[in-house]
């Protein structure tokens, strides 16, 4: 059940990502993306990880792409149009998007021992909640970049604030 | 039972239960409708629907049937996808989200591990009902869009920025509650609760008050209900993001809002005031102790308290006005957040305090 699981959503993440790019309106893109995220979300919970999936889908899907949606809606954004950039990008991207894969993968293989590894179907298998090993590692170990973290995104608020400001 | 694969039952079970949730909430949304208009009736003093069946009690059913019959309009304008999945989003999120709550004390199927009054326990239950509401938002957002309405757009851009900034009030004032129960868990929230009764649910034993109040007016306005209804304004916006749909469409909107009321109604329950929990605690237990009792006696509880909120939910719309934009983002934004974080704090510190 965990490899049919794993074969639709995978499959599904992919015609997201590829509808994605394919469509021309940016809704349409927009709603492809929340698609892929929500696949994503699925994979996680099938390899136990059920805390980052429920974050993905409450950060991702549910904070961060509406809020594109808005824009785009606020915009009223047409149709994309071909110009001479598209043309350089469709030549250079798909090289480029497969070196980037080459490069990932070749890294995360290689480095596998060092990762750590799960297996498919964790949490479905009954294993305990993961919530409070994440949290431990976050104020423990990681504590130094959670919040150097939080404070890049500070930093991002304070931004925008100073930005609206200006209008006023 | 020992015949039958243990898998294909839990599947055949599951599909079962989750047929007589759905029928329950469909139910249950169409009596709500009809015992807002009875309620608001009596509140602006007039009778309310009262000709069909005894005390208008047949009304929601000839309501859905006038709705099943109107003409489905669809404008020459719409972006038609989209159109048609919106409602679809919008219905197919607020019933999904029920399947967490747990209606009653854990009660097993006989020969199996199944239990009735849940679809799915889940161990992070509570953040995959957050997760779910915030999906339904696409449903909201993308009709107004697709519509290609002036007012539709303006209603679901309204929708969408009054839920995501409301968003972060609801998730920070559960915080304190999920400390206090040490799992995102509904039915060991509920646990939590269970000891003493009244004195231990989380609102009056757990000083969970001020938490409870943040959460519930983030609630209202998640659910665009009044006196935060303003994405259907109909003073300023015709109707809001359904000013387009028409029959079953505009149906499965208003099914929708009302399916999240009581998904609302009913986590308030499960949080804030002791779930199934009965208030005397277990201070009347050996009064009955047969399986029926036992099994009943909680989902009575359960269902009386999801009641009371609606009623709460009436009763504000039948009295509070409806706030003004601005008001409604400063209020979320400078007087809910602030709060809900500083009950975080208070909540953390008297936890290490006493732990």
């Amino acid at each position: 059940m965990q490899i049919a699981l794993f074969t639709i959503f995978g499959l599904l993440a992919i015609a997201g990502a590829l509808n994605l790019l394919l469509q021309r309106h940016p809704i349409h893109s927009a709603l492809s993306l929340i698609v892929v995220m929500m696949s994503l979300a699925v994979l996680y919970w099938s390899l136990g990880a059920e805390f980052l999936a429920a974050a993905q889908v409450i950060v991702y899907s549910g904070a961060i792409m509406v809020l594109f949606v808005f824009v785009i809606m606020l915009l009223n954004a047409g149709e994309e149009e071909h110009t001479r950039g598209s043309r350089v990008a469709a030549i250079a991207g798909f090289p480029g998007a497969a070196a980037i894969f080459c490069l990932l993968s070749f890294v995360f293989l290689s480095e596998r021992h060092t990762f750590g590894a799960t297996r498919l179907g964790e949490s479905v298998n009954g294993v305990g909640s993961n919530i409070l090993q994440i949290s431990h590692v976050l104020f423990t170990s990681l504590l130094l970049p959670f919040e150097v973290t939080s404070i890049l995104i500070l930093v991002a608020i304070l931004g925008a604030v100073v930005l609206a400001r200006k209008e006023l | 039972m020992t015949h039958i694969n243990p898998f294909l039952l839990f599947i055949l079970l599951s599909i079962v239960k989750i047929a007589v949730v759905l029928v329950i909430t469909l139910t249950a949304v169409a009596y709500t409708v009809l015992l807002e208009r009875k309620v608001l009736g009596r509140m602006q003093n007039r009778w309310g629907p009262s000709r069909v069946g005894p005390f208008g009690l047949l009304q929601p059913l000839v309501d859905g049937i006038k709705l099943f019959l109107k003409e489905d309009m669809m404008p020459l304008a719409v972006e038609r996808p989209l159109f048609v999945a919106a409602p679809i989003i919008a219905l197919g999120c607020a019933l999904v989200s029920i399947s967490m709550v747990p209606f009653g004390t854990r009660t097993l199927v006989p020969g199996t591990g199944v239990d009735i009054f849940q679809v799915a326990d889940i161990n992070i239950g509570l953040l995959v009902i957050l997760g779910i509401t915030s999906i339904g938002v696409y449903g909201i957002a993308l009709s107004g869009w697709s519509s290609n309405n002036k007012y539709s757009l303006f209603g679901s851009l309204r929708a969408t920025a009054q839920m995501i900034s409301y968003e972060l009030a609801l998730g920070l004032s559960l915080v304190g509650v999920v400390m206090r129960a040490q799992s995102l868990s509904l039915r060991q929230i509920v646990a939590s609760q269970s000891e003493h009764g009244i004195w231990s649910w989380n609102i009056f034993g757990g000083l969970q008050i001020v938490a409870f109040f943040i959460y519930l007016m983030a609630a209202y306005a998640e659910t665009n209900r009044s006196p935060f209804d303003l994405p259907e304004a109909e003073s300023e916006l015709v109707a809001g993001y359904h000013t387009e749909y028409s029959s079953m469409k505009f149906a499965m909107f208003f099914m929708a809002e009302y399916a999240n009321m009581i998904t609302v109604a009913c986590v308030a329950t499960l949080l804030f005031f002791g779930g199934a929990g009965s208030p005397f605690g277990h201070l009347f237990d050996h009064f009955g102790n047969g399986w029926f009792i036992s099994a009943a006696l909680p989902v009575f509880w359960f269902v009386a308290k999801v009641f009371a909120f609606l009623l709460l939910y009436i009763w504000v719309r039948g009295t509070v006005p409806r706030f003004r934009y601005d008001q409604l983002m400063g209020f979320g934004w400078k007087f809910l957040l602030p709060i809900a974080m500083l009950n975080i704090l208070a909540t953390a510190l008297a936890l290490a305090y006493h732990g």
